[in-house]
């Protein structure tokens, strides 16, 4: 069973029907009786990084995911969700996130050119940046959904894809079994839910 | 590079499609469960569903009709229509729609954007402006294209989005249903005055005026249309390859 973390934070329901569309079951919560009785988790968020964070702590769910991760359980971050797996986010102030993956959430105005719109919404392709069981049944170039004024810097060996927007933005990241989609995977169409299918055919703990 | 984007718009009343829709091997063609389904596989980038109920029985079966799309279409869903009160954006974000248009509600309340953008973020919010020339100004109509404001657009426009509006669809009413093409200048107004995503909506009559808006107008993210996709007149396949071979960044 896959746990949608449930912290209050943005809309769940398209990434529920997402799982249904493909026959795994999941749930959102926030009962840490269900979210430790889980073999995946997701990492969901829109909206402003400190706010999620400070949610996040409130209601507990940042030690569930955080041992969760330790425990070797497939961990998927999407959009604000990715980026709370970092060490810190400069989005108004300085924030601490959950420390799973090393870098830093910066402002995408700080590396693309003047003139470019913010936040990036649209349809962009991925440039695959290593092999990750993640990518199992995309290719190079496939076009996922963006919305984001944020990108994940100095993610080191994570990196697992890009996307150009008048500079390379971190669009997917891969440590292990902790996973992050800058992209909307939810509203990806075929290749988005093609990637949540290869999230649900992760290796699990035994 | 990011892609162009195209928008089929779906007008819908008592729980069906307006406008008529005329494809082959579709069966139910009035259902907007099955014509969103048809437009996703065909590679429509984003579904704009559009109220135009007036009854509580009709918004109640659009709210079911939509979370009923949002169960099977997997791209994002822009819900417009009878949006007066911040309630409404809860009421439409919960089945699942990804952005709300508003239009005569921030006209009667601009202060909606406002706290709109504050709760759900500048992202959900779209403004979608019915504009109309009148003795050479760019006017703001309201209640569907039939009142004037008075108001100038542009500054309209630039309001809103200081406001958190988040992306704007122009409605030209000078050129929708004349199908002689998007109306550029309107357009290149609107593209100088914000930074935020523009979709040009009204006059598109067939692939190159597609072509021709995002040629002459590179600041232009996405083209929104209805009934020439409902009627075949320009199939979204043929257009994406279109735009692909005239070098304009599309998903194909």
């Amino acid at each position: 069973m896959i746990a949608i973390i449930d912290y209050g934070v943005g809309n769940l329901f398209s990434l529920q029907s997402s799982f249904a569309a493909l026959g795994v079951q999941a749930v959102a919560t926030r009962d840490a009786a269900v979210i430790r009785s889980a073999d995946r988790l997701i990492l969901p968020g829109v909206g402003a990084f400190a706010d999620a964070a400070e949610k996040l702590r409130a209601t507990g769910m940042d030690t569930l995911v955080c041992d969760a991760a330790a425990a070797g359980k497939p961990l998927l971050g999407i959009c604000l969700g990715m980026q709370l797996l970092f060490d810190t986010s400069y989005e108004y102030g300085v924030h601490k996130g959950l420390g799973l993956l090393r870098g830093s959430i910066r402002p995408i105005a700080d590396v693309i050119p003047a003139g470019l719109k913010i936040p990036q919404i649209g349809w962009n392709a991925l440039q695959i940046q290593k092999e990750t069981p993640l990518f199992k049944y995309i290719s190079n170039g496939d076009h996922v959904y963006f919305v984001h004024s944020y990108y994940a810097a100095d993610c080191g060996d994570a990196l697992a894809a890009t996307v150009e927007y008048g500079a390379p933005l971190t669009a997917a990241v891969a440590d292990g079994n902790v996973f992050g989609c800058q992209f909307h995977p939810e509203k990806s169409g075929d290749v988005g839910l093609s990637i949540l299918r290869a999230f649900c055919e992760t290796e699990v703990p035994a | 590079m990011i892609t162009k984007r195209i928008i089929p718009c779906l007008d819908v009343k008592n729980g069906r499609v307006v406008k008529g829709v005329n494809f082959e091997g579709l069966g139910d063609v009035a259902s907007p469960v099955a014509l969103a389904e048809y437009y996703s596989r065909c590679g429509a980038d984003e579904l704009v569903f559009y109220d135009i109920t007036a009854s509580a029985e009709g918004r109640a079966l659009f709210t079911d009709i939509l979370c009923e799309t949002a169960r099977r279409v997997f791209i994002p869903l822009t819900v417009g229509g009878g949006i007066n009160t911040v309630d409404d954006f809860d009421r439409v974000l919960k089945c699942g729609a990804d952005k709300v248009s508003v239009n005569s509600g921030a006209i009667r309340d601009p202060a909606l954007v406002e706290a709109a953008a504050k709760r759900y973020g500048d992202q959900c919010v779209v403004l979608s402006v019915d504009i109309k020339r009148v003795d050479g100004a760019f006017r703001v109509f309201a209640k569907g294209g039939r009142e004037n404001t008075g108001m100038e657009a542009i500054g309209w426009i630039k309001r809103c989005v200081a406001m958190g509006a988040g992306e704007i669809v122009v409605n030209s009413i000078d050129t929708d249903g004349v199908k002689q093409g998007f109306d550029l200048e309107m357009l290149a107004a609107v593209c100088q005055a914000v930074s935020v995503p523009v979709i040009a909506s009204g006059g598109a009559g067939r692939i190159e005026d597609f072509i021709t808006l995002f040629q002459t107008l590179p600041q232009v993210d996405a083209g929104l249309a209805a009934s020439i996709f409902h009627f075949g007149e320009v199939a979204i396949r043929d257009l994406k390859a279109a735009m692909a071979a005239a070098g304009i960044p599309a998903r194909l």
